[in-house]
């Protein structure tokens, strides 16, 4: 889509000549490099943002939602993913869909994220110490739960206080949550025969205006495109972040870091214009949000003499332990009409099994979708009919679906992990990240347990079960984690407790890859939360 | 069943076009008054556009839909008017779909009743066309005429009503109709 470049091209960030001198790099402008640079852009530092992808115009994501609709396009083109900047390999056991779970752009991965935002539970920081599983965090809730509230207002959350299973708060939410919906009535009432409590979910959405954002309107096409603003996305703190005089340039990926001769400090952030030309960023601290896949592929291209094994690896554990939370659905037809694709989110769930007795089947939870089934619009466009038959082709398959699904906690494993494909190369000609994904004994098991609840509530509810995935085949929840893990022992970790890298003074890293087991929540409000700590940190050594 | 002037707007909005009402506004001007500019070719094609629009309308559209001359006229105004590309698009598709009318029955397809609208549309085999804008004719037919007047109904709250949902994808119909099951 041509606006993309022209609005490069015309806006101020077309000058893409490294700052003089900054007092902090941000590399990677989604959501966590974004709340980054503006908690310290706010407070006076002088910040620059390194941002691979393009500025997307807000104008066009209505453009961007019809593409989403209409069958002559790919889910890819909605955000002008693919090719060869984004080549990738995939070799583990099960197919890792990269570019499907990423968004290279100003606002990052949610522009086409649902916004779901639930806090981590106690248990998730303390599975050692409970269950004898994996590691600790070398943080508990307590230590983040004040940045939780923060990154809560900063977002923008809609929640309920009607969740007996959620993790202690002190403070309401800033909005009020989303009611419950039509289709929702169907599946709780089969929860409450079961004995299981259902309540709302938390999101970063806007169930009324909130920070010069739209209330939500229902375009029901939140995943991937909300053209209102009312979903919250990380061009929003970018945004906020060069008013309070940060300096964000776009299509810049950055190809590698340079250190000093002792290899303590980083020293520059080598980034590629799109002409080709190559620019060195200096500034007295940097921090890598680029996601858990492009931060451990960074700092593995990052290698020198001192470094022989990739940036801040001493450990070995740059780009191990890599996880996602694993999805698994169950689908549905009921006898009554169930409404669905009015709203692109979902209004209900329960948290009810996640804080389990026993180490394994793990943590997991389950929510209704209100969006199961086809939508009516690309139904009537992808049927070929029209005239009368395309109003019948559409009526039988639009309105009693039903859905649940569940996302899944697996364990960190040292052999799931992303590596240099170095058999292929991107468009600068850097070895492409290879991932290989595997779930583990654990994943399995809870992903078994899940479908077993899932598929109660459905039977309970009286519907017809049309498709489910399988314990050994979940999707993947869209939730990369754990590559540059978090913890007090530099052997064995990448980044500690400050979010510093063990190995180098003045590189922080704000992402999923530090966290040291990934649960099964959603993981952008714990992101927002630890970027926020980060910021706080980098802030001290300023 | 009615399409209304605010199916129009809403069809408009879903397709990105800001200011439906404007353009509503323009599209009056346009009908009521001899077009006295000198832009005569683009004006021209703009016309070929939605009188094909038009025609094709009672074709496509179901038969519950009563009059959707106003609603088609509207939408595809607001929708070529400052889109260039667009309007490109839809007029080689034009030319292209008249190209076969004029094959089958000499004559362009604005011409054709209803019921030579929709044989010409089978006889090409246009239900088993996949769109694609960059495509073949038929499926340049299929992209920006066929499934572009399909997009602008299926998306407003009329179309959705059609198949159970006043508040189809697309369409901004606020937060009341999920929750409840009256339509
Ligand atoms: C379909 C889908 C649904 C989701 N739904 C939810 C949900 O409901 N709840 C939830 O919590 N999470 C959800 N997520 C996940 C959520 O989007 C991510 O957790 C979040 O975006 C991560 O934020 P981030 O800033 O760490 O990384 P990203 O948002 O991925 O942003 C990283 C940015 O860094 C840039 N970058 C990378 N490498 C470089 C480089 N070398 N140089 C310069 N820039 C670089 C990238 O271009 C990108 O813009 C969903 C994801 C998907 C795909
Ligand atoms: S339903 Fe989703 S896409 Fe529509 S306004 Fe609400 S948040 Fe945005």
């Amino acid at each position: 889509m041509s606006a993309t470049d022209q609005e490069s091209e015309t806006n101020g960030s077309a000058n893409r000549e490294p700052s003089d001198r900054a007092d902090v790099c941000v590399v990677g402008a989604g959501p966590a490099g974004g709340i980054v640079a503006h908690s310290l852009a706010e407070r006076g530092h002088d910040v620059v943002v390194l941002e691979a992808g393009p500025r997307f115009s807000f104008e066009e994501r209505i453009r961007r939602m019809e593409r989403h609709q209409r069958p002559a396009f790919d889910q890819a083109d909605v955000w002008e993913m693919g090719g060869e900047r984004d080549a990738f390999s995939s070799s583990g056991d099960l197919n890792y869909p990269l570019n499907d779970v990423r968004v290279k752009g100003v606002g990052g991965t949610t522009l086409h994220w649902i916004g779901y935002t639930p806090r981590f539970h106690e248990k998730d920081f303390e599975m050692d110490s409970r269950y004898g599983l994996a590691d600790d965090w070398p943080i508990a809730y307590e230590d983040v739960r004040p940045y939780y509230a923060a990154a809560e207002r900063e977002m923008g959350v809609a929640g309920g206080e009607d969740n007996p299973f959620a993790p202690p708060r002190e403070e309401s939410f800033p909005m009020d949550a989303f009611p419950a919906s039509h289709s929702d009535a169907t599946l709780s009432t089969a929860c409450e025969e079961l004995g299981i409590e259902t309540h709302s979910i938390p999101q970063a959405r806007n169930s009324e205006a909130y920070d010069d954002r739209s209330q939500c309107v229902g375009y029901g096409t939140c995943h991937p495109v909300c053209p209102s603003g009312a979903k919250y996305s990380g061009d929003v703190h970018v945004r906020k972040a060069e008013e309070a005089g940060a300096r964000v340039l776009d299509r810049v990926p950055v190809q590698r870091l340079e250190h000093d001769d002792a290899g303590e400090r980083v020293e520059a952030a080598v980034y590629a214009t799109p002409d080709g030309t190559e620019h060195r960023q200096e500034a007295r601290q940097f921090v890598l949000a680029g996601g858990a896949v492009e931060t451990p592929r960074l700092l593995l291209l990052s290698e020198s003499e001192q470094h022989p094994d990739g940036l801040a690896n001493s450990s070995g554990a740059v780009g191990r332990y890599f996880m996602d939370h694993l999805l698994h659905m169950t689908m549905g037809v009921v006898s009554e009409e169930t409404r669905q694709h009015q709203v692109g989110f979902s209004t209900a769930a329960t948290h009810q099994f996640y804080d389990h007795e026993e180490s394994t089947p793990g943590s997991f939870f389950v929510a209704f979708l209100n969006y199961a089934g086809p939508s009516p619009v690309e139904l009537a466009l992808e049927n070929g009919a029209w005239g009368d038959d395309v109003v019948d082709a559409v009526s039988r398959e639009y309105g009693t679906h039903v859905g649940t699904e569940a996302l899944v906690e697996q364990l960190p494993d040292a052999e799931s992990r992303i590596t240099l494909d170095t058999s292929r190369t991107d468009d600068h000609g850097n070895p492409v990240p290879d991932v290989a994904w595997s779930i583990g004994d654990h994943g399995v098991r809870t992903g078994e347990r899940a479908l077993e609840v899932q598929r109660e509530i459905m039977d309970e509810a009286g519907a017809r079960i049309t498709w489910s995935t399988s314990p050994r085949q979940p999707l993947s929840g869209s939730h990369p984690m754990g590559t540059t893990r978090m913890g007090a022992d530099p052997e064995t970790s990448v980044v500690d407790e400050r979010l510093r890298t063990h190995d180098l003074d003045n590189l922080s890293i704000a992402s999923s890859s530090v966290f040291t087991t990934g649960g099964a929540m959603n993981p952008t409000l714990t992101i927002a939360a630890l970027s926020l700590k980060a910021a706080d940190h980098v802030d001290e050594d300023l | 069943m009615e399409l209304t002037r605010r199916d129009a707007i809403a069809a408009l909005a879903a397709a990105g076009v800001a200011g439906g009402g404007a353009v509503l506004v323009a599209s009056d001007r346009d009908r009521g008054s001899e077009s006295n500019d000198d832009e005569g070719a683009t004006n021209d094609a703009h016309e070929d556009i939605v009188e094909t629009a038009t025609a094709l309308a009672p074709v496509l559209y179901p038969s519950e839909v009563d009059d959707a001359a106003e609603f088609v006229r509207t939408y595809v105004t607001g929708r070529i008017e400052n889109d260039d590309d667009h309007r490109t698009g839809m007029a080689d598709a034009v030319a292209a779909l008249d190209a076969h009318a004029s094959e089958e029955f000499e004559s362009n397809f604005r011409e054709l009743s209803p019921e030579q609208g929709d044989r010409l549309l089978t006889d090409v085999g246009l239900d088993r066309v996949r769109p694609d804008p960059a495509g073949s004719d038929l499926e340049r037919i299929r992209f920006y005429l066929v499934n572009e007047l399909l997009y602008a109904l299926f998306s407003s709250p009329t179309g959705g009503e059609l198949v159970g949902t006043e508040n189809p994808p697309g369409h901004p119909g606020g937060l009341e109709s999920y929750q409840g099951a009256q339509r």
